[in-house]
Order: C-alpha cells, then sequence, then structure tokens
C-alpha cells in the first residue's frame, strides 16, 4: 500500500510542477498542433488519403510531441540536486519511474486529447467512429510510448546531448509499439472495429506494455545508483 | 553501538582508484569530521554512504544494514551541495512531499512543525523561487531534519550558508547528537566542525590517513592533522 502511495506522491508532485510552469506541456502541444497544421497544408488531404495516412500521422505527431515531454522527467530533478535527494530517500527506484511514467502518462493523454479534434478539423476526418477501442489503443500505446522514454530519460539525464540522445535511443525501441498503434488507429478512425489480425496488433501491444514496463521496474536502480 | 561500518571500501573511476580500502566505524551518538583537501575523496565517500553510489569493492552498513536497503534509507538524512529542494513547489509542499516519501503519520504536522522551527511559516504558501537564499538554505535544513534521521550526512553543510542558518544547523545537529544521531561531516571550515566533532577521520588520497578522536590540540590548531599527514 505504501508502495503505491509513494508512486502516488512522486506522480502528483510531477504533475503539480508540470501544470504550474507548463515548460514541456506547452512545447510539446505547440509543436504537435503545428505539424498537424502544417501536414494539412503540405498535402491537401482528400478523404481516402486521409483514411490511410491517418494512424501513421497521429502516432509520428504523439511520438515526437511526447520526446519534448520525456525530456524533462528526470532533466527537472537535476536542478538543486533533487534527484540526489529522491535515490537517497526511501522510496523504491521503481517506485520513483513508475510515479513519474503516470505523470507523463497523464500529460500525453491529455495532449492526444487535444490534437484529436484538432485532427478532424484540419483533415475533415471524422475520427471518433470507434470511440472506446480509440481510447483503448490511446491508452495502451501511450503507456508504451511513456515506459520507454521515462526510462531512457533516467538513462540520459547525466549527458550533455541527452535532448538528441533520448530520440535517438527510444525511437527504435519504440517500433513495434508504434506500429501496432499506427495500424489499429488507421483502421479505427476508418470505423472499422477490430478483428483478426487488428486484435493480434492489440495483444502485441498489450504484451509490449507488460513487457517493457516489468523491464523498466528490474532495471531502473541500476540505471540510477550504477 | 556501531551506527555506520565502513568496512573496505574501494571506489574505482575506469582505472582511477578514488577510494583505497576505506575502514571505520561510527557509534550512535559519534560526529565524524571527515577532512581531506579537495579532491581527497570525501563526497566519492559520502554519496556511497547515502547510496547515491554503489562501492567497486567493500561494504557499507548503516544501523546494521545495508546501506542501500530501505530500512538504511529511512533512516539516513542528507545534506549536500544541492538544497534538494523544488522551486516550483511551495515551502509547505516541499516538506509534506518528503514526510510522504519518508512514510511518517502525518506529513502535514510534521511539515508544519518544521516550517515552524525554521521560521518560514509565514511564508509557508510562498513558492521557492521567490524565496531568498537565506530561506532556501533553511528550507533545505529542514528538509533534511525532517524524519528525524539516526544518521546525517553533510557535505560542505556551512557553506555559503548565512549567519542564521549556521545557527540554525549548528542547534539542530547539537540537538540530533543529543537525541543519539550520527552525523559524517566533511567539510573544509576545520573550526566549525571540530567544535562540533567527536572523531576526525583524514582523507588524503583516497586512502584514510587518520581516524580516531578529535582531540584538544585539534581544536587549538585546526591545521595540525594536516601538517601532522603532509598535507599542508
Amino acid at each position: 500500500m505504501l508502495y503505491f502511495r509513494q508512486v502516488w506522491t512522486i506522480a502528483a508532485k510531477d504533475l503539480r510542477s508540470e501544470l504550474r510552469t507548463k515548460e514541456a506541456l506547452n512545447a510539446s502541444l505547440s509543436f504537435a498542433l503545428v505539424i498537424l497544421l502544417l501536414f494539412s497544408f503540405a498535402f491537401d488531404p482528400t478523404a481516402e488519403m486521409t483514411r490511410e495516412i491517418s494512424g501513421g500521422l497521429l502516432w509520428l505527431v504523439f511520438a515526437f510531441a511526447g520526446a519534448l515531454l520525456l525530456n524533462r522527467s528526470f532533466a527537472r530533478e537535476l536542478e538543486n540536486d533533487c534527484l540526489d535527494v529522491l535515490v537517497t530517500s526511501p522510496v523504491p527506484a521503481s517506485a520513483l519511474l513508475l510515479g513519474k511514467v503516470l505523470a507523463n502518462w497523464v500529460l500525453l493523454l491529455g495532449i492526444e486529447a487535444v490534437c484529436l479534434p484538432v485532427f478532424g478539423v484540419f483533415y475533415n476526418a471524422d475520427w471518433a467512429r470507434q470511440p472506446w477501442w480509440l481510447a483503448l489503443v490511446m491508452l495502451l500505446a501511450t503507456w508504451g510510448v511513456t515506459v520507454i522514454g521515462t526510462m531512457f530519460s533516467a538513462l540520459t539525464v547525466n549527458l550533455r546531448l541527452r535532448e538528441l540522445m533520448l530520440p535517438m535511443l527510444v525511437y527504435p525501441m519504440l517500433i513495434p509499439c508504434l506500429m501496432a498503434a499506427m495500424q489499429l488507429t488507421t483502421a479505427l478512425v476508418a470505423g472499422q472495429a477490430p478483428e483478426g489480425d487488428q486484435l493480434a496488433w492489440l495483444r502485441m501491444l498489450a504484451g509490449f506494455d507488460i513487457i517493457f514496463t516489468a523491464l523498466s521496474v528490474a532495471l531502473v536502480e541500476t540505471v540510477l545508483i550504477g | 553501538m556501531t551506527a555506520l561500518a565502513v568496512e573496505n571500501v574501494w571506489k574505482y573511476y575506469g582505472d582511477f582508484p578514488a577510494l583505497r580500502g576505506i575502514h571505520f566505524e561510527a557509534a550512535r551518538g559519534a560526529c565524524v569530521a571527515l577532512l581531506g583537501r579537495n579532491g581527497a575523496g570525501k563526497t566519492t565517500l559520502l554519496r556511497i554512504l547515502a547510496g547515491l553510489s554503489k562501492p567497486s569493492r567493500g561494504a557499507v552498513r548503516v544501523l546494521g544494514q545495508d546501506c542501500l536497503s530501505e530500512e538504511a534509507r529511512r533512516g539516513t538524512g542528507m545534506l549536500g551541495h544541492g538544497i534538494g529542494i523544488y522551486d516550483e513547489l511551495s515551502a509547505y509542499e516541499n516538506l509534506r512531499l518528503f514526510a510522504a516519501l519518508y512514510g511518517l503519520p502525518d506529513a502535514h504536522r510534521a511539515a508544519m512543525e518544521w516550517l515552524e522551527r525554521t521560521g518560514l511559516e509565514r511564508v509557508r504558501d510562498g513558492l521557492v523561487r521567490e524565496f531568498s537564499r537565506g530561506m532556501r538554505q533553511r528550507l533545505a535544513v529542514a528538509r533534511a531534519f525532517l524524519h528525524s534521521p539516526a544518521l546525517l550526512l553533510l557535505d560542505e553543510p556551512f557553506t555559503a550558508l548565512d549567519d542564521r542558518a549556521i545557527a540554525l544547523l549548528q542547534g539542530l545537529l547539537r540537538e540530533s547528537l543529543a537525541a543519539g544521531a550520527t552525523i559524517v561531516m566533511s567539510t573544509h571550515q576545520l573550526r566549525e566542525a571540530l567544535e562540533l566533532a567527536t572523531h576526525v577521520a583524514l582523507i588524503v588520497k583516497g586512502k584514510l590517513a587518520h581516524a580516531g578522536e578529535r582531540t584538544a590540540a585539534m581544536v587549538d590548531d585546526p591545521g595540525y592533522l594536516y601538517r601532522e599527514y603532509g598535507e599542508a
């Protein structure tokens, strides 16, 4: 019980800090909206083209916007040596990681919730034809993005080029998660409920989340203490 | 009873041995002044004692437990070079956060008590980024003492503190010692450290050159140990 309270305490602290400064949130949301806008002007997509690219476009935007958000996750702990104080506290490293993942997950889901209606307007797409399935895919894929991104944020926190290193390390790891999310989102925006191959993608997404959450929880202490 | 046992600790950075076979013990109620020139290995040792870094060889036991264990961390407080508080949170939110992380039964009460003790209760809801340097330092002191640690690790605790914060810290350190806490304090400010210390450990180039009780001669002439070991 104490473990989950510690996870929540860390998550609440990160959310409060971010909502007060809005440093990463503003950068990430602006970036996502600008990319959506620029793509709509650059390609002037037809309804057919929108259906085909919707999953790829949305998840590339979310993944890039997510990197901006995730970069700050551990970097904000460097100010005043707060990371040292957290690591020396009795909070297990895994609770620290999960708290941060939870905060990033909520923030990234918020950005996605703003981007979807904007996508609908710019691309003239009815994206909410399978709202519950789409919500499930967003929840699962966003967890995958944030758990890996937060873990690598911890790994790169002391590097001078961490803003560059984080995306370089994270995107290759995210390929299975993003592929599944893109396939499923494309089908759901087209109004198709998942069946057959689509369900296999969904299972893969859930499996990806479980495996990488377990790996991150197991390895984070080594990453933070060495 | 031994509160801290450092057993043959070595630390390598690549091939460079930053610490070479450090071995000492500190009893409850002892205050160890950890002395040494810049680069001697004091901060490296303190980081290992705090569980921020693992020794390459050897072991550290805090209150009879491995220093990385949850029990050892719960009983350890650290005041390092950074103040370890969040600028974008208020003074109260900072103390409440750390009280919750240390599992104190009444986090609100602990935070309010320490705000009062450090004279910050009037600005409890002010964001730390708007605080003066002295106020931030007092808040950092409150954060380190909040959970009544049995082992206090202090890295240059008096550096950059204003008069009020120095007086507050010295008072709290004396109070902690009287209550049976153990203090390990790395410092270049020999006079302040030796006034408080019961024991002295001198590190020279990663090796423990001297470990023993503080003597009157050391208080009278703080540079004595450095000269004795060719570090003057």
